[in-house]
């Protein structure tokens, strides 16, 4: 049934853009049909698997023999999480692009597309297959980008594109290498992790591999693509950027590189601990010098990002899943931040300096949205109670013995986090220059809309539920970091 | 063998119906359609009887034609000329119905393009040196003809210059030959195989040509690469590419590139490897090493162009580049070592499915400029495009469709085959297919470009009045369309008819 999630999407997707001609307010309402679908067949599938948390295979048929490419579904807990954030993000970006008009089928076609190509990559156990799942999900990006974007757009889309595609490369030369290097037999994750490449190969591979991937996951100093595509983006395409496509980068440096080449990681821990932790700090410093609200949230999901891989370059058992909540975590909370930003703020001001919305006075014109953004910052600031604090205590704990130094410089970006957040809070919402402007309002406001509020209890209850009851996740990440996938990870890491 | 010569049918069926519009006042387009479309049929009938379990060689007709030059009329397929036999016959009616009607209504027009796809058809099932090379020059003419005439801009310079440049390439590779067909006493391709395959050949060189020495043989290789490599074209022959692409008609350029093209690389698979593998293997460096600059020199090149023609036409260097690369690759001295289930035959089968889909995907790509330029005259300054996606949402749909499937993008064709040409050299080369990622990269780049400044932003003043595609262009694009889609997601479909040729080809080099 999980597998059904990809089909419905892109199914989905046709029917959307079929719409394009004939009747385009519908193409929002097919979206929404399969977002939720997938979230629902998400959510059921996973309860029905067999082996819970464990590998099940869903589909295995051959592909392309010449190759041994098969076209082979399988999930375990890592990937029911991220087909779970993956459903919860694509529903909550139809709930806040319920305004466009502009094309409005071919932009939710596209956005579908997107979504099956995510799923897709989630759910592939054939190497060939979830490449092509994640070269596929380029596409919808740049168009959704370039022509629905705003603040310089086609660069935003090009640099986008262009960053994705050089990763790729890297990610390509090193699957190939593995496929030629492990017998040119298989392209299955668990065949091609049962045959290692020699030990003396492995480290040049990982590394070419893990950047290519980690590009996409917003690693300093490959990151400069995301803070400009976040921005150019519309704000459906920005929630599943920060949300979901960065998640895809991080989920193949761990499910590829660190599997395949798992002899690869040693020698590359402390440099990569070290950019991962560089890149949380800088992120947030960077944050803090903004004056465009978009672009602080741009950068803080650089510094965000980092906490994913540094829990990934730890490579023990706490910090590997302190990765992967993070990445659950963040997905939600990026979301709800470039919601506000992007949908309940941008639209309604056309604006997004803080200096001008400092104007608007927006905590007593737009409570709802002001409410939103303080509990969204505080998830963002990693307070108790919400995912981000589970997440982040995880990663920091389980990197405290392999890097020290840079954990002490990621709790320094967590505290920058905490300033940007708030110089966020006070200049947007609570700034005192409201009380001049706001005795007679400048502009009147559209109030907030039914399907935002229902967007923002969604991904609002997503955080808090795994913040309150992180079970909801662990019980499916813990068992798949058991598996024989990731045996050799493990022996190395508690060796 | 076969009660029906299929192939000569197939060979001189498009040659009468030139023959026919050269003497009769008969109705043109109708007449090259029909002729088209039952070339299409008699392929795909071939393409039904293709026995697709052996390697060898099917459909074969031989008889005496000059016998004292040992001189046979030879043909035959094996699964990779049938599929360019397949591409030829794909391509015609494609770059017919784009022709517009001010040229497809001209007797000569048609009769030219009629015999262009005959030389094709003959190029690619011809087995006999002197019977192909017949053809080989037999395409220069039409193909000089179609440009000098209904061509662009600078038309006659630049078939001058295509003529020229093809015409010496071809006559560095005759007079190889000539001295190749003194030592073997044969111009059959297929003995010569054999005798070169054992050896024999080279030591029969010195014997037979005395007064020269081992560098004789080098100096053949070259006559016969340089005339295959003007035709491709490899790095630095490439200097008629940019100027005939851009001034033929784009529908004469679908077949340029899409089919005459591949002469260049077919003539790498049936002559010069299999003529001179001993040579080819003491080069192999400097070959690979030219194949790999040619393919990353195309490609930034292309970034250069404001041209959408000059762009595309780099495109189609950069992607030939990497056929090329892979069937060097695939005789590197190491894989053949263990000829069947290794890289060799992987990088062997991309390179021969990599020019199956450059044909398709270029091919569409120029049927597309050339029903933008039926709209636009000056369609392809890339100056006077911008915003055509708001205008003609369909027309930027397939193009855009075509230039995905061209950047390699997975789940349409162009993927399949250069990731099976990375995945064959990597392991035999990986120098070489490293260096090739930047090539990989800018195509990506230019390619992007391309789609931002013709599709995207606000439309120009040139475009506004842009008439969408109507159906039957729509339909014309189709077929093509549908192949990227059908191949990128079950290559299978081409790959079965490549595999036993593939095994075989490499078994039967190896002595």
């Amino acid at each position: 049934m999980l597998a059904w999630t990809l089909y419905l999407s892109f199914g989905a997707a046709v029917a959307s853009f079929a719409s394009a001609r004939c009747c385009p307010a519908v193409a929002r309402w097919i979206a929404l049909l399969g977002s939720v679908g997938g979230l629902v067949l998400g959510i059921v599938g996973a309860l029905a698997l067999p082996a819970g948390g464990g590998l099940n295979t869903l589909v295995q048929v051959p592909w392309i023999p010449w190759l041994h490419a098969e076209y082979h579904l399988a999930a375990d807990g890592i990937s029911v999480v991220l087909v779970w954030l993956t459903g919860l993000a694509a529903t909550a970006g139809v709930l806040f692009s319920w305004n466009v008009r502009h094309r409005a089928g071919e932009f939710f076609g596209w956005y579908l597309v997107l979504v099956g190509a995510v799923y897709g990559v989630f759910l592939s156990w054939d190497l060939l297959l979830l490449f092509v799942f994640y070269e596929i999900a380029i596409v919808p990006k740049y168009f959704l980008i370039a022509i629905w974007g705003s603040t310089r757009r086609e660069y935003g889309a090009m640099k986008l594109a262009l960053y994705s595609f050089a990763g790729s490369a890297a990610v390509l030369v090193g699957l190939v290498a593995a496929y030629a290097l492990g017998g040119a037999t298989s392209f299955n994750l668990s065949t091609l992790a049962a045959l290692p490449v020699a030990e003396s190969m492995q480290p040049g591979l990982f590394a070419l591999v893990f950047v290519g991937f980690a590009v996409l996951a917003g690693l300093w100093p490959f990151h400069t693509w995301a803070p400009t595509g976040h921005v150019a983006a519309p704000t459906a395409a920005s929630m599943m950027l920060a949300g979901v496509i960065m998640k895809l980068g991080a989920y193949g440096c761990l499910r590829v590189a660190m599997t395949l080449f798992p002899a690869g990681l040693a020698p590359w821990a402390g440099i990569f601990g070290a950019l991962a932790g560089i890149g949380i700090l800088w992120g947030a410093v960077v944050a803090l010098r903004q004056t465009d609200f978009k672009f602080v949230i741009g950068y803080s999901s650089v510094s965000h990002m980092g906490f994913v891989l540094l829990g990934l370059a730890s490579a023990t058992t706490l910090g590997l899943t302190g990765a992967v909540m993070q990445m659950f975590s963040h997905g939600v909370i990026a979301g709800l931040l470039f919601a506000v930003v992007g949908r309940m703020v941008y639209d309604r001001c056309h604006t997004r300096n803080l200096d001008e919305l400092s104007g608007f006075g927006l905590a007593r014109t737009l409570p709802w949205v002001a409410v939103t953004f303080v509990i969204a910052a505080l998830a963002s600031m990693g307070l108790p109670g919400f995912s981000g604090f589970v997440a982040e205590l995880q990663v920091l704990t389980g990197s405290w013995n392999r890097f020290p130094g840079w954990v002490v410089i990621a709790g320094v970006g967590l505290i920058a986090g905490v300033a940007y957040t708030l110089r966020a809070i006070q200049r947007v919402f609570f700034s005192g220059e409201s009380e001049k402007a706001g005795s007679a309002p400048a502009h009147e406001l559209e109030p907030v809309s039914l399907p935002e509020k229902l967007g923002t209890v969604l991904l609002v209850a997503a955080t808090l539920a795994v913040g309150l009851y992180p079970r909801l996740l662990l019980d499916w990440i813990l068992p798949a970091l058991q598996t024989p996938l990731f045996a050799e990870l493990r022996r190395r890491a508690g060796g | 063998m076969n009660p029906w010569p299929l192939l000569s049918v197939l060979t001189f069926l498009p040659l009468l119906g030139a023959l026919l519009l050269a003497v009769f006042p008969l109705p043109t387009r109708t007449v090259v359609r029909g002729f088209a479309l039952a070339a299409l049929a008699l392929t795909g009938v071939l393409m039904a009887r293709f026995d697709l379990g052996t390697g060898g060689l099917q459909f074969v007709e031989k008889a005496p034609w000059i016998p004292s030059l040992g001189v046979d009329y030879f043909v035959g397929v094996d699964g990779l000329s049938l599929l360019l036999v397949l591409l030829t016959a794909l391509l015609l009616p494609l770059a017919w119905e784009v022709a517009g009607p001010e040229r497809t209504s001209e007797r000569s027009f048609g009769a030219l393009f009629l015999l262009l796809q005959s030389a094709l058809f003959g190029t690619f099932t011809a087995l006999n040196f002197i019977h192909w090379f017949l053809y080989w020059e037999l395409g220069l003419i039409p193909a000089y003809f179609l440009i000098k005439l209904w061509g662009h801009d600078d038309r006659r310079g630049a078939a001058t210059q295509f003529f020229v440049y093809t015409f010496g390439g071809s006559v560095a590779m005759l007079v190889a030959m000539q001295a190749v067909y003194l030592t073997a006493g044969t111009f059959d391709l297929i003995q010569l195989r054999d005798l070169a395959a054992t050896g024999e050949l080279a030591r029969r060189l010195p014997e037979r040509l005395t007064g020269w020495g081992p560098e004789l043989r080098l100096l053949l290789f070259l006559g016969v690469f340089i005339g295959l490599a003007v035709k491709v074209p490899l790095f630095p022959f490439h200097g008629w590419l940019a100027p005939t692409y851009s001034s033929a008609p784009p529908s004469v350029t679908v077949l340029l590139t899409g089919a005459m093209s591949k002469m260049g690389v077919y003539g790498f698979l049936r002559v010069l490897l299999p003529l001179f593998p001993q040579e080819t293997r003491t080069l192999l460096g400097p070959l690979v090493a030219l194949a790999v600059i040619s393919l990353v020199f195309a490609a930034f090149a292309a970034l250069a162009q404001t041209n959408l023609r000059r762009m595309l036409a780099y495109s189609s260097m950069n992607h030939l580049g990497y056929a090329v690369l892979g069937l060097l690759v695939a005789m590197d001295p190491a894989a053949r070592a263990n000829p069947g289930a290794s890289p060799a035959v992987t990088a062997l089968a991309g390179a021969v499915l990599q020019l199956f889909n450059h044909g398709i995907t270029a091919g569409a790509l120029f049927a597309c400029v050339a029903l933008l330029e039926r709209r636009l005259p000056h369609g392809s300054n890339l100056e006077h495009l911008g915003g055509l996606r708001a205008v003609a949402p369909v027309f930027a749909g397939l193009m855009g469709l075509s230039v995905f499937a061209s950047l390699g993008l997975p789940g349409l064709n162009g993927f399949i085959s250069e990731f099976l040409i990375f995945a064959g050299v990597f392991p035999l080369a990986p120098a070489a297919a490293l260096l090739s990622l930047p090539g990989l990269l800018v195509s990506a780049w230019f390619l992007l470009n391309l789609m931002q400044r013709v599709f995207l932003g606000p439309a120009t003043p040139a475009c506004r009045g842009f008439a969408d595609l109507n159906v039957r262009e729509i339909a014309t694009l189709a077929p093509a369309l549908g192949i990227m889609l059908v191949l990128g997601v079950f290559p299978q479909v081409a790959l079965m008819f490549l595999n036993p040729t593939i095994q075989g080809y490499l078994t039967r080099m190896a002595p």
